[in-house]
């Protein structure tokens, strides 16, 4: 009795040993060394992030040495802490983001909705150089875009006023590309069937497009705008070179700005608010596509909703 | 069934957009890089008709491009940031894409979900996390020196100041540049990894491939695609990159060409040299962006209409 006692821990340890030996001597075998990359590389992607959130509840200025919960740097009112919700500079980048962003939803969709059936089925002169055209944006170095639009504004159309209208226009430049391919794969994988048969019950080409088409596509148009937004409020090249200064700065100007000076864990803060208004739109716009396209066989399933949304 | 005009006329307005916005804009550059200077104003005076077009000022900085000048310094990092960069994600994101396309079954929707995450966090945020990790007392600061990586780093001769991290390192600016890019480069690799047909290594264990072979001969073949336009994908805006080195460096020591680009814009106003980079860098970075746009137009054909 007490000699087995006495020999297990020396059994355990062995066989600890060889469990080991196992997993070191035959790492690919089964894959787990993959097992750990892959974890380990999800981890290192998302920890940072969650670091900064945390810090931007820290009850001191320093944004790496903990020293306490509290929610001032959201909600206080005190003037000399810069509260996310009550300084007026990060108010009004907040502000100016939010509203660059549904400027953009609210142009760049029907533009590129238009845009994309045009493309999808006009087969003329013409089309392959506008499709050329429609893929440059997507390629071009932000920066190469940033100063192209701010030479146009400054020499050429200098009647647009550097600013909102200014920004807007950048962002629309840039969004458009990313609607025409989102709804021109839906297009392509809707086909044409349906029209033609609404055609051959009578229905007249307005109705046929407005009754049918529209309905089927509207999945992506809403998951298109998800993404127009998504991407117009993590912008931060084209809004900087574009800017007119202090009025239309927006929440990446604004970490830019505080991190080549002094950053608080207000910016942290701010950077966690735009973050949860970034994700909040994505998934209600990964919902509402699960919600038109339920009950679709085939290639619906979640992860390849998951993995399209990212393009 | 629908009038021949409709399509071309519901196309219109994103056209011209793009013509007006993205076209033009560009042709704006050019007649500015080619252009000449005020001499006493000192700003940019277009040049609008091509015949009047000088090429006075891409010279000059053609010539500061040249091996031996200021410029060459400066480009000669960017192509190492951005090659170390890209060999950074192959390293870390093939196994990560394969893993996930291949082996995961029942976590494979929570880690394509986390895959995906950072693409809705800001950029600039993303970067901001690192300034917390890396100041002082910060934890990635604290891991770095605990677990001594600090100082082997330091001795190997990589980083000068394994204190500060944030004072102008390249090795931090590479760092920062992989973590930034990284989401980009593994979903394309993920979604060319993920539709390779499991037969055709089956088949290559029948006829008795080893496992190693199987991978070299024939999932490296077939996921090429996925791994060449990920590498384009980022590759394009790491060359246009400013923000990045100044977020996590500052330092005239880690420089890149859009740093210079910005300079001149932002910095002391000589918009005429600006963008005479601007243009030599697009046309440096023609031929991956033909590519790239090649293989977009290629996929968008491959589905079926």
């Amino acid at each position: 009795m007490s000699e087995a006692l006495a020999t297990r821990p020396a059994e355990d340890s062995f066989g600890l040993f060889r469990r080991l030996r196992g997993w070191l001597g035959n790492p690919w075998g089964r894959p787990r060394f993959l097992v750990l990359v892959a974890w380990g590389y999800v981890v290192w992607s998302i920890a940072p992030v969650v670091i900064a959130i945390q810090f931007s509840f820290n009850d001191s200025r320093s944004l790496s040495v903990w020293h306490g919960f509290t929610t001032k740097w959201y909600t206080s009112t005190d003037p000399n802490i810069d509260s996310v919700f009550h300084s007026a500079e990060l108010r009004g980048a907040l502000a100016q983001s939010m509203k660059l962003a549904g400027l953009d939803v609210l142009i760049a969709t029907p533009i590129g909705l238009f845009l994309a059936l045009g493309l999808a089925r006009w087969r003329g002169r013409g089309s392959g150089a506008s499709n050329f055209l429609m893929l440059f944006p997507l390629v071009t170095p932000e920066i190469v875009m940033g100063v192209s639009l701010l030479l146009l504004f400054s020499h050429l159309l200098t009647i647009v006023p550097f600013g909102t209208i200014a920004q807007v226009l950048g962002h629309v430049t840039f969004s458009i590309s990313y609607v025409v391919v989102i709804l021109r794969g839906r297009l392509f994988s809707i086909g044409r069937s349906y029209e033609e048969a609404a055609a051959d019950l009578g229905a007249a080409p307005a109705t046929a497009l407005s009754r049918v088409l529209l309905p089927l596509l509207l999945p992506a148009i809403v998951a298109s705008a998800a993404i127009v937004f998504a991407i117009s409020i993590d912008d931060f090249v084209i809004s900087q070179w574009l800017s007119s200064g202090a009025n239309s700065t927006t929440v990446p100007m604004e970490i830019y700005a505080a991190t080549r000076a002094t950053p608080q864990p207000s910016t942290d803060g701010i950077a966690t608010v735009i973050m949860v208004i970034t994700l909040l739109s994505v998934v209600a716009g990964v919902l509402v596509y699960r919600f038109f396209t339920r009950g679709e066989s085939g290639r619906g399933s979640a992860v390849n909703d998951v993995a399209g949304f990212g393009i | 069934m629908y009038p021949r005009w409709l399509w071309p006329l519901s196309a219109l307005p994103g056209v011209v957009w793009l013509l007006v916005l993205f076209l033009l804009p560009f042709y704006a550059v050019v007649c500015v890089a080619f252009g000449s200077v005020d001499p006493i104003l000192l700003t940019a005076q277009p040049a609008w008709n091509p015949s009047q077009w000088n090429a006075g000022w891409v010279n000059h900085v053609l010539q500061l491009l040249a091996p031996g000048n200021i410029y060459w310094d400066v480009f000669i990092r960017t192509c190492e940031y951005v090659i170390l960069s890209l060999a950074g994600c192959i390293v870390v994101g093939y196994p990560v894409a394969y893993y996930i396309a291949r082996h995961a079954s029942r976590t494979k929707s929570l880690l394509l979900i986390l895959l995906v995450l950072p693409f809705w966090i800001s950029y600039l945020m993303r970067m901001l996390a690192w300034i917390n990790l890396l100041s002082p007392g910060g934890y990635g600061l604290r891991f770095l020196s605990d677990t001594g990586i600090s100082s082997l780093l330091y001795h190997a001769g990589v980083i000068s100041d394994p204190s500060n991290y944030l004072g102008g390192e390249s090795f931090t600016v590479i760092l920062a540049l992989i973590y930034g890019y990284i989401p980009y480069f593994i979903l394309p690799l993920y979604a060319s990894l993920d539709r390779i047909d499991r037969s055709h290594l089956e088949a290559a264990r029948d006829l008795g491939a080893s496992p190693f072979r199987a991978f070299w001969h024939v999932t490296l073949p077939l996921s090429k695609t996925g791994l060449l336009g990920g590498a384009v994908l980022i590759t394009l805006p790491m060359f246009g990159d400013y923000y990045t080195p100044n977020i996590v460096s500052g330092a005239p020591s880690t420089s890149m060409i859009g740093n210079q680009i910005d300079l001149y814009f932002h910095g002391g106003p000589q918009p005429t040299i600006g963008a005479a980079i601007t243009i030599l860098l697009s046309a440096f970075l023609m031929i991956l962006m033909g590519y790239y746009m090649w293989t977009i137009h290629r996929a968008s054909r491959e589905v079926p209409v």
